[in-house]
């Protein structure tokens, strides 16, 4: 038995897990369109190669990685590409991004793959082919995994894959688990090659036997790999908090978890490295729970860019749905409409209704009775940000370790008040980064404007250094010429001046005596061909 | 007794020669005061303010020969950063100075005539062009001063709001209805 450790804090609210494990993983039919955003990862979007109007193979790269941070995108089934431009995506802002437009032709015909053997694998390769196999983490942080299996100065011992999965509603990871644990492990036997690390630590939260149990069956030959059931606790699945009960490791604010020796990656994350790897297999679609408000809750493998909307119809979605929701209850956001496209991110739909999320209570104010700071995971005080976010005393919050907070929710979930804790940090957060921005470009500015300044005075200063040394070239010369107060006699000193300033040419003065015969004698040489060119011409 | 007075006074001697030396050595050059307000400033150097740059603003302010709430571009956000550094009442903008959306300049290519003339007043040199060659802005570092608009001679330089994009999105304040205490 392995010791566990604990996190501060943790709340238990309802998991709603059963209703969408009842049946296995389906694959739906075709969608009618794929609307696939070119920007679905951490770091620079994907430069797009496809024009409307090409045909595409399933699996065809149509956005390239930017250089540094950045990710593939792929077509993810074969047919024709109808439009490249803006359309809303799944984001909470509403906005629009750049995407492709693909209607499928119903061949399914794959683009030519590879089979390539993970052991033997050069370790530069596999990190080129996750790069364009465009696969991110899974978990939905979307942060690119061929950038994370760079590895930092720190070595790295431990790997955990998370399968926690402790959000309610969101069956996807356990699922896969349960059906797919032998490719699961595979990837992570890739992840512990790349990164050279000693063991795997698998920790999945004890409300999944099933899962745990396939798992342990499919690492049982492996003696560096060990599943882990950890107790349920909400949010025992983010990356820090698994992370210290596996190891009891603190990863301290503003520390990498790399810096302490570990990596930590979501087992979906796992699968599709070693699909990726094995098989050339791009990251094309993923498992998404859908959930909630629908008649038949289920798991399916959806391609990426399915429209929410379709996806929900196959779930038999129910008529009194308000909107949908993209992740769990605790840390998802409302979609702006249910035509956007499920993108990578994507691990979970609800249909919300007002039956199982009743409109929150009307907010009170804080009554400081500091049940959310006993609750914080990340040990925060809680109802100080909320204090400062809510003044917009942005200083104060980042002091008092805002961007520590990792949004679970578990504060608002059982705040008496029913303050909206979260929106709160979300806010404070956005308007920081923002302000750092505005604080950059101004720095930029001050720095092009003062070299301008600086330029002008440059320029300033050698014109009149010009001008003094002309009036003084001009005074030499009058002073050599003969003196006289004959005006004319001046005047034909400054002509002779101008005359000999205007036909020197700078690259003739001072040159050596040897240079000067080179030059008389390419001068006569001249001459004489053109004498000749023109006595040829005359005869 | 003698020692110790001795003691003291020796390490009151050396301290004091070490503050003197530190006073010499890390003398602060400038005026530090307007630097600190300088870094507050937007840096648009659009002159909205009265005075022909940001830096001459700071001047003024540390001179208390102006208010701080001159500087649209700032934002009311910028008066409030000026009054916590000055320790003064916040104060809202006047009549006069309202901030504006945040714009970056657009020439029309086919209207400009490569006059350079935007090209000279531009304080950041966010124009490239050169004579009779049609111009154009970067707007990455167009800080939307506006100041290219009165020179261009066939006005083809117009001020584009920056539209929200999702990269520079932010979550809004929260509004919520929030119920009296009983
Ligand atoms: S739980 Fe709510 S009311 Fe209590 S201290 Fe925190 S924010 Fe205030
Ligand atoms: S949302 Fe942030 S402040 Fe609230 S409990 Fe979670 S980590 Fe703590
Ligand atoms: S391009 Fe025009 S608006 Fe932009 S910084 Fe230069 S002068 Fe100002």
């Amino acid at each position: 038995m392995t010791q566990l450790y604990h996190f501060h804090g943790g709340v238990h609210p309802p998991t709603h897990k059963n209703q969408s494990t009842r049946s296995p993983i389906a694959t739906p039919p075709l969608p009618s369109k794929l609307v696939i955003p070119f920007h679905q990862h951490v770091g620079s979007m994907a430069k797009p190669l496809v024009q409307a109007g090409d045909y595409v193979f399933k699996g065809q790269l149509i956005g390239m990685p930017e250089d540094g941070l950045s990710s593939a995108i792929h077509a993810s089934t074969s047919g024709t590409i109808t439009e490249i431009g803006m359309q809303v995506v799944a984001h909470a802002s509403g906005l629009p991004d750049l995407c492709a437009t693909l209607i499928p032709d119903g061949n399914e015909a794959w683009i030519e793959r590879e089979r390539h053997n993970p052991i033997t694998l050069p370790i530069d390769e596999i990190r080129h082919i996750l790069r364009l196999a465009g696969i991110v983490g899974l978990g939905g942080a979307v942060f690119p995994s061929d950038a994370k299996l760079r590895g930092g100065k720190h070595h790295v011992r431990t790997i955990v894959l998370n399968g926690a999965e402790c959000e309610p509603y969101i069956t996807c990871d356990d699922m896969l688990m349960r059906q797919r644990a032998r490719d699961i492990v595979r990837g992570g036997d890739i992840i512990r090659r790349v990164l050279g690390a000693d063991e795997v630590l698998i920790g999945i939260e004890d409300n999944k036997p099933q899962a745990i149990a396939m798992m342990q069956e499919a690492c049982v030959d492996r003696s560096s790999m060990r599943v882990i059931a950890v107790p349920t606790l909400y949010p025992g699945g983010g990356a820090k908090q698994l992370i210290r009960v596996l190891t009891g490791i603190e990863v301290a604010a503003g520390v990498r978890s790399t810096d302490k020796g570990v990596q930590c990656f979501n087992v979906a994350t796992a699968y599709s490295i070693y699909r990726a790897v094995a098989f050339s297999e791009p990251l094309l679609s993923r498992i998404v729970t859908v959930t909630g408000n629908v008649q038949k809750p289920q798991n399916f493998e959806v391609l990426i860019g399915t429209p929410v909307d379709e996806l929900v119809a196959w779930a038999g979605g129910k008529p009194d749905t308000t909107h949908h929701i993209m992740g769990g209850p605790m840390m998802g956001v409302a979609l702006p409409n249910d035509q956007v496209s499920v993108v990578k991110a994507c691990n979970c739909i609800i249909a919300a209704s007002d039956a199982l999320f009743p409109p929150a209570p009307p907010a009170m104010p804080c009554i400081r009775c500091t049940r959310c700071a006993e609750v914080c995971p990340q040990e925060l005080q809680p109802q100080d940000l909320y204090w400062f976010a809510k003044s917009k005393n942005f200083g104060k919050a980042q002091e008092f370790h805002l961007f520590d907070c990792i949004e679970c929710g578990a504060c608002s979930y059982v705040c008496p008040s029913h303050i909206p804790l979260v929106q709160y940090y979300r806010f404070a957060k956005s308007e920081i980064w923002a302000r750092d921005n505005d604080k950059k470009a101004a720095d930029q500015a001050r720095e092009r404007h003062e070299f301008r300044e600086y330029r002008i005075e440059r320029e300033k200063q050698e014109k009149a250094d010009k001008l003094a040394a002309k009036e003084k070239a001009a005074l030499a010369a009058k002073q050599a010429a003969p003196v006289s107060d004959d005006a004319q006699q001046k005047i034909q000193a400054a002509m002779a001046l101008a005359k000999q300033q205007a036909i020197t040419p700078k690259n003739v003065s001072d040159l050596t005596p040897q240079q000067q015969a080179e030059i008389a004698d390419i001068e006569a040489r001249r001459a004489n061909s053109q004498a000749r060119a023109q006595s040829d011409a005359g005869t | 007794m003698i020692s110790a007075l001795l003691v003291m006074a020796g390490i009151a001697i050396v301290l004091g020669a070490v503050l003197g030396y530190a006073a010499i050595k890390f003398r602060v050059e400038g005026n530090p005061l307007v630097d600190k307000i300088d870094a507050v400033l937007p840096q648009t150097q659009c002159g909205q303010c009265g005075f022909p740059g940001c830096k001459p603003y700071a001047t003024a302010i540390a001179a208390e020969e102006a208010d701080i709430n001159c500087c649209p571009p700032g934002g009311e956000e910028g008066i409030r950063k000026l009054a916590e550094l000055l320790n003064k009442e916040f104060k809202p903008f006047g009549d006069n100075a309202k901030p504006k959306p945040k714009s970056v300049a657009y020439i029309d290519e086919n209207t400009c005539i490569g006059c350079t003339l935007c090209i000279q007043a531009c304080p950041v040199d966010a124009i490239v062009g050169a004579a009779k060659q049609m111009h154009t802005i970067i707007a990455a570092d167009c800080t939307g001063c506006e100041l290219c608009l009165a020179p261009c001679p066939v006005d083809c330089i117009a001020m584009n709001p920056i539209e929200e994009t999702l990269s520079v999105w932010k979550w809004k304040y929260p509004v919520y209805a929030l119920s009296p205490t009983p």
